[in-house]
């Protein structure tokens, strides 16, 4: 499979919606080809389509203060956070070219992120049952995706820095009372986040590039 | 009449939930529109009309589980 990779940089959550829509009807209607769009999003909680809202544990009033807005999405999975500390990539990618097989698509997406941690010597882990990867006990990246005509839209965060992790607090992460942690927080130091993306996009490419 | 039955999804994939009908009874609908939304693990599934008409009858209901195969509805082909 093909991609064209698009760094979007810090962007909000709508706006990277709404390229990513863009994307998927160019692909839906044979006019344009697969993308990973990669970003930073400003603080945002988002809701799967069978979101429990018990799950975001902030009050309405603390969120405002926060300047975090909730905005109700049509990928799987529960509550999520997203901040400018995490990368965030969408891949728009066109199963029908490469395998019409879900499970077999987050499994590669859990993959890439354990392969990105590798390059950093930290271990990236699955836990049985769930999607997303851990390091030990916390959660450093989750996966939400939506599939329509076989095309894929929504995708994974990982926590690069450290000065996000706090607004976690504001939810319940994917409906689980876990903890979450960020690649700062494994190794101890900074992080530069230019670098982070350089080698994301190169284990999508090494993965899904054929 | 078109029967829609729950799609293979993936290797290991025996069933799924479904999570929103977009149309209802008696509704018009046409080719390829998202019918019926399934959910699996962390993923959304969108599955399209396989045809033009009308949305006949609604076999499993949002928070039902549908196995590969299960008939989920029926459509009646026409304009």
């Amino acid at each position: 499979m093909r991609f064209k990779v698009l760094d979007l940089g810090l962007v909000d959550f709508s706006k990277a919606l709404d390229l990513q829509q863009e994307t998927f009807e160019a692909i839906k209607e044979n006019t344009g080809q697969s993308a990973l769009l990669i970003c930073r999003h400003q603080p945002v909680i988002t809701l799967g389509s069978h979101a429990n809202r018990n799950n975001i544990l902030a009050t309405e009033e603390e969120l405002k203060q926060q300047g975090i807005p909730v905005i109700k999405t049509n990928r799987g999975g529960d509550v999520t956070y997203h901040g400018p500390g995490q990368i965030t990539v969408y891949p728009v990618f066109d199963l029908n070219s490469f395998k019409r097989d879900i499970h077999l698509f987050l499994r590669n997406l859990e993959q890439v992120v354990i392969d990105f941690l590798g390059d950093f010597a930290v271990k990236g882990e699955r836990i049985s049952g769930l999607t997303g990867v851990w390091v030990g006990e916390s959660k450093i990246s989750s996966i939400g995706i939506c599939i329509r005509h076989w095309i894929t839209y929504h995708g994974v965060s990982i926590n690069i820095k450290n000065n996000d992790l706090d607004n976690f607090k504001a939810i319940r992460p994917c409906g689980l009372d876990l903890p979450v942690t960020s690649l700062e927080a494994c190794l101890g130091k900074d992080v530069d986040i230019g670098e982070s993306k350089k080698v994301l996009i190169r284990k999508f490419e090494d993965r899904f590039l054929n | 009449m078109t029967e829609v039955h729950l799609p293979e999804l993936g290797e290991g994939i025996t069933k799924a939930t479904v999570s929103y009908w977009f149309f209802q009874e008696g509704e018009k609908v046409n080719e390829k529109d998202d019918l019926v939304e399934l959910t699996t693990d962390k993923a959304t599934f969108n599955l399209p009309s396989p045809c033009k008409g009308t949305v006949i009858q609604i076999m499993l209901r949002e928070g039902d589980t549908a196995n590969v195969g299960d008939l989920l509805g029926t459509i009646e082909e026409g304009l």
